[in-house]
């Protein structure tokens, strides 16, 4: 898979990003760009301003500096409430899953995207994800971890967001779970969805990007695309362990 | 008839009476547990905005001659109003901090509006009488029932049940169990939680209005009448647990009805068994009857 940059306006650019957690400045002038339709990765190790990365997206930091553009539209001064509305799902490392509602509740509860296309019908969200229709008066809670991950990432797509930020999504699971969210990401890759993942399940991501980045200290320290992923193993190897 | 040596007549009416005041403690205590859920603030303008409730329908009746039934539903759009106000002016600055300030503030609000009312209409009480046409009693034949006091007891229920209705089982009910457990994330999903912190106040204060306005017939409308009762209604909640509406609704209905007997049994205990009752659930029971331990 070569990376397959789409003309005109990226659907995330990051200049310059900084961001503060409190007095702890946590991101050092981040620089990215997600084209319409790709799939890209966050690698580094814990603590390295991937999920703050994320999070800074969506204004979940403290205070931001820099630009952070989606589809062309500057968001470093727009409250968390507006940003979701420029298109973007977030399923945070934590799932997030809501005790005090079932799982059809926590499916509904985004609300749709002012002036999006609608985004993925009800019926196509049980069809890819059969779990969810089975157990959807449990407690949200209630679903085992696969099903609560499944729950969190199929709750982003209801709403016709096209950028989608998944962070961990793989994290914690068993093989055959994992192996189905891979099959979930090349589907939503085929739908024309843009996804931004943070992952430290290196196997898992590898296959599925067509770009990388790396991040160390807050920054962004190395950036290709997957097919230079075998060339740049060493690199990646001192950079993370894997 | 007698039962346990008390005539049933006794029994019966305490029991009315009870209704009538666990009917406050459920509507106070739910606008509390809904407010702390969402904002976590520890609401003690609660009482002060109860009295303002019943103190505005007495001036609506004063100065204007504007009846009871219009006054139950203007008084608690003003107080509600006035909870915008407040939450947009004073709280909506303190909620990164100890849940201290939260109380300190409101409790700063409290005396600053009973402070006002006290200036105006000191402490003496202003007479209020119910509409016409819940006036008198009915006689049931094996009790005396006074309609208003019924009225009050129907009217709370009626009220306390549609809100667990709308939190419970709808979309926008659903957006506010979300926001108490996880506000941030709700808004990263395009929720203007902001806005719905404001309106969660703005309700739950215009409930607490709602109830001055049923209360000021039966109790003494004065600037000090919400005072007496917001104690005990601190203690439903603590009793009850701050986890769950429903859990609000019958702890205030059955610490109401517990006082009323006691009334009947050991009159000298009753405006204290309360407390008794909140200091063994917080040794046996900490996070409260219906809370969630966390």
């Amino acid at each position: 898979m070569a990376a397959t940059p789409v003309a005109g306006t990226p659907a995330l650019s990051i200049r310059d990003l900084h961001a503060w957690y409190g007095e702890s400045h946590v991101l050092h002038g981040v620089e990215l760009e997600v084209q319409k339709g790709e799939v890209v990765t966050l690698l580094g190790r814990n603590g390295a301003g991937r999920t703050s990365t994320l999070r800074a997206i969506l204004g979940l930091t403290g205070e931001r500096k820099g630009s952070i553009r989606l589809s062309g539209v500057e968001t470093i001064h727009l409250a968390t409430h507006r940003i979701a509305h420029l298109g973007v799902g977030y399923c945070p490392e934590e799932r997030g899953i809501f005790a005090s509602l079932s799982c059809e509740e926590n499916l509904m509860l985004p609300p749709a995207i002012q002036g999006g296309d609608g985004g993925m019908s009800i019926d196509e969200i049980y069809a890819m994800f059969p779990n969810l229709k089975e157990r959807r008066h449990s407690q949200g809670t209630r679903l085992s971890g696969g099903e609560q991950q499944m729950l969190a990432v199929a709750r982003i797509l209801r709403t016709g967001a096209n950028l989608l930020l998944l962070d961990e999504i793989s994290e914690g699971l068993a093989p055959v779970i994992v192996h189905a969210l891979a099959r979930m990401i090349r589907t939503l890759k085929a739908k024309g969805y843009t996804v931004v993942m943070v992952e430290q399940n290196f196997r898992f991501a590898a296959p599925l990007a067509d770009r990388f980045y790396v991040m160390e200290h807050g920054r962004i320290v190395e950036h290709f695309a997957a097919g230079e992923l075998e060339a740049r193993m060493p690199v990646l190897n001192q950079l993370l362990g894997v | 008839m007698e039962i346990f040596g008390r005539p049933l007549p006794a029994m019966l009416s305490q029991l009315l009476l009870g209704l009538v005041n666990g009917s406050f403690y459920a509507i106070l205590s739910l606008g509390l547990a809904v407010i702390f859920g969402l904002l976590n603030v520890i609401n003690f303008a609660h009482g002060a905005l109860f009295m303002l409730g019943a103190v505005l329908a007495w001036m609506g009746m004063e100065y204007l001659g504007v009846n009871y039934w219009l006054m139950l539903l203007l008084s608690p759009l003003i107080v509600g109003a006035l909870g915008i106000l407040i939450e947009r002016v004073f709280l909506r600055h303190i909620y990164k901090l100890d849940h201290l300030y939260g109380l300190l503030l409101t409790l700063g609000i409290t005396l600053v509006i009973e402070g006002v009312l006290r200036s105006f209409y000191g402490v003496s009480g202003l007479p209020y009488s119910p509409p016409d046409a819940l006036a008198g009693a009915t006689n049931l034949g094996f009790m005396v029932l006074p309609n208003y006091r019924a009225w009050v007891v129907v009217a709370s229920l009626a009220v306390c049940f549609a809100t667990w209705y709308v939190i419970e089982r709808t979309k926008l009910g659903a957006y506010l169990r979300a926001g108490t457990e996880n506000p941030r994330l709700v808004e990263a999903f395009g929720v203007n939680v902001p806005l719905m912190v404001t309106l969660t106040y703005g309700f739950g204060v215009a409930l607490a209005a709602f109830a001055g306005v049923l209360a000021a017939p039966v109790i003494q409308v004065s600037p000090l009448m919400g005072q007496h009762l917001i104690i005990v209604v601190f203690a439903v909640v603590v009793i009850g647990g701050m986890g769950s509406i429903m859990g609000s609704i019958l702890t205030g209905l059955g610490l109401g009805v517990i006082e009323g007997f006691t009334k009947v049994f050991y009159p000298e205990a009753s405006s204290t068994v309360v407390f008794v009752i909140m200091a063994i659930v917080l040794v046996v029971r900490p996070a409260g009857l219906f809370g969630k331990e966390k």
